[in-house]
């Protein structure tokens, strides 16, 4: 039986600002099981970073929460003091961040660092350093027992990167939340981090939200995947439909756009024209739909609701289109 | 004559030695694409072309004109013919100067006194297909895709024949990343730019480049056209690289080839072949220096070559 792990309810989230609110998060709403990689895909601006941010509740001083609920094992997140947030991070909740260059402190070794992760744990140093060793060859680190001593502008890239996600994955966490973790990195060290981010996700049955841009890897990766479009969520399913029968325009517009997608040279690469509304002063109806090539009277009249397309697979989404579709 | 001729070029920064030898060259109108691993040297590459790195050894021909180490002054005349697209789109822009003063600066250096800048800019604007009211934007004031424009007005403004861009499509997004590959196509064509590219996209190196070249460790690895080096190519490396193109769909088979442990150091080259260590397919062989070897316009560096 699948149980729910994380469950983000109809979550608002508005940041103040001088020319009024702008409205990073509108009505999002998707839930993530217990041991299940959940990828959240969308481009600039889409509200992937107020997303996590959210979740762990490190949100800038002028982030108000309007609406929903962000629930953890059954707890809405939002509402629990400081101090229990504070018990989450870092033990039942992780995070492995984009960039991998400025993710460790510089100034101290990586042992150091892997020790003073386990803060919370009982054991005695050694054998925490014991404990350091082995996360960092489970991350394919030769000769951890040297590198311990190490600081880290003495690893390449690709292998600061690894350290952070071993020292996320020190804790065993339930839940561990990758931000764009090979955005900075080449393809073959991207093709690593991801072969050693899904063993060990597979040993340690921990959550995955994972969050990209890069179709590819989300297809490699991913159980289901929610797309994000100008803070909210316009798709949402079992990754095999969304790549092959997704049902919102943006989704196909953005699986054509990619050229991995092309394999014959293409003289004109397909693209989405227009730019992302301006989420301070929102258009009316779909948000889509200024880019929309399908776009009908019905979309500038109101905003299409997540719409369930089919049961078995949870595939949702949400356009005018669907409704059209059914209903003849 | 090619536009643009690379041998043997090498750079070293003290005991390191980001260029091992690096032999290339550009026809008028084509666009090569130099892709690699970071640190494999290509940005160092470029930038030595544009005379903005040093390079202790060989020649750059452009036009059979000599310009490796060559005086600022006489360099000077040329960046009209050669322009550079920066890694960076926006750190690339000065922060101080409005786009409309970015895009005609040029003019300026070049002492084009006689142009009007505000039409030029105007007509450069268009170009790239931004609304002419950018003219008065500040770098901040732009979003990533639309500094890559600006970046690319800027390279355009003297008419160059070659263009020599760094990353043109690194942190853009997918539905923009096309626009601009788009554009770059199109001009292209009419004008009969050549270009130099760099970029570890290999899904965008095939619908841009006529030929490409592989760096690893500040050497070619591998040299022909793109559709060759997709259907066929040699070089165990650029299989790793290519086996590690992902593709936007649950169910491709991807058959990867692992490639084993890290890029090694510049100060420790290994033996031999310098890939050796890392290689799935080496054999005692390997032990020796591969030479480059040309075969119907197909260049590679190995003593493991695989068949298709």
């Amino acid at each position: 039986m699948t149980e729910v792990l994380l469950e983000i309810d109809n979550l608002s989230v508005d940041y103040e600002t001088g020319r009024g609110d702008l409205k990073a998060l509108r009505n999002i709403s998707f839930s993530l099981n217990k041991g299940e990689i959940v990828g959240i895909v969308g481009e600039s601006g889409c509200g992937k970073s107020t997303l996590i941010s959210s979740i762990l509740r490190l949100t800038a001083p002028n982030t108000r929460f309007r609406e929903g609920e962000v629930r953890f094992k059954g707890r809405n997140l939002l509402n629990i003091s400081e101090q229990d947030m504070r018990s989450l991070r870092g033990s039942d909740i992780s995070i492995v961040f984009q960039d991998p260059m400025q993710t460790h402190n510089p100034v101290l070794t990586i042992g150091r660092q892997m020790l003073d992760i386990q803060h919370r744990s009982s054991a005695t140093k050694a054998e925490k350093l014991h404990r350091a060793a082995e996360m960092l060859s489970a991350v394919g680190i030769p000769d951890p027992q040297a590198r311990l001593k190490q600081f880290p502008h003495e690893f390449s890239g690709g292998m600061r990167q690894r350290i952070a996600i071993a020292m996320a994955l020190m804790s065993e966490p339930d839940l561990l939340i990758a931000d764009e973790p090979t955005t900075a990195l080449d393809a073959t060290l991207e093709v690593q981090i991801i072969e050693h981010l899904r063993s060990l996700q597979q040993d340690m049955n921990c959550a995955v939200l994972f969050i990209s841009h890069h179709l590819g890897v989300i297809a490699e990766l991913c159980d289901r995947v929610v797309v994000m479009y100008a803070g909210a969520v316009v798709e949402s399913g079992d990754v095999r439909e969304i790549f092959g029968n997704p049902k919102h325009p943006y989704t196909r517009r953005l699986i054509d756009c990619d050229p991995g997608h092309i394999k014959e040279r293409a003289r004109v690469l397909p693209t989405i024209p227009g730019e992302v509304p301006d989420l301070a002063n929102l258009p009316k109806g779909c948000i889509f739909r200024e880019r929309c090539d399908q776009a009908m009277p019905r979309c500038t009249a109101s905003v299409p609701p997540l719409q369930t397309i089919a049961e078995i697979t949870g595939h949702r989404a949400a356009c005018w289109l669907n409704h059209e579709e059914m209903a003849s | 004559m090619s536009l643009l001729q690379v041998q043997d070029l090498k750079t070293s920064y003290g005991k390191v030695n980001v260029l091992a030898g690096v032999s290339f060259q550009v026809e008028p109108g084509e666009t090569y694409a130099l892709v690699g691993e970071s640190g494999s040297g290509k940005t160092t590459v470029i930038r030595a072309i544009a005379g903005l790195a040093p390079a202790q050894h060989g020649s750059v021909k452009f036009n059979g004109m000599e310009i490796r180490g060559a005086s600022e002054r006489k360099l000077r005349p040329l960046r009209k013919d050669i322009a550079m697209m920066f890694q960076d789109p926006v750190g690339s822009l000065s922060p101080r100067l409005t786009v409309g003063r970015l895009i005609t600066e040029p003019y300026k250096i070049q002492g084009m006194k006689d142009r009007d800048l505000n039409l030029e800019a105007k007509r450069l604007l268009e170009m790239v297909n931004l609304p002419s009211h950018f003219a008065d934007r500040f770098p901040y004031q732009l979003s990533g895709g639309q500094a890559r424009r600006v970046g690319v007005a800027r390279a355009l403004a003297l008419e160059p024949k070659l263009i020599l861009a760094d990353e043109p499509t690194a942190g853009l997004d997918v539905s923009v990343q096309g626009e601009l590959l788009n554009l770059l196509n199109d001009l292209r064509e009419r004008l009969g730019l050549a270009m130099v590219i760099i970029t570890h996209n290999l899904n965008v190196v095939r619908h841009v480049a006529d030929r490409m070249g592989i760096m690893y460790l500040g050497r070619l690895v591998e040299e022909g056209t793109t559709e060759e080096i997709f259907r066929a190519s040699r070089h165990p490396y650029t299989r790793c690289l290519l086996s590690a193109n992902s593709e936007p769909d649950p169910d491709a088979r991807l058959e990867r080839i692992a490639l084993k442990g890290e890029p090694p150091s510049l100060l420790t080259r290994p033996h031999g072949c310098e890939f050796r260590e890392r290689c799935p397919f080496a054999h005692s062989g390997c032990e020796r220096v591969p030479v480059w070897e040309v075969e119907n316009g197909h260049g590679l560096r190995c003593l493991a070559p695989l068949t298709s």
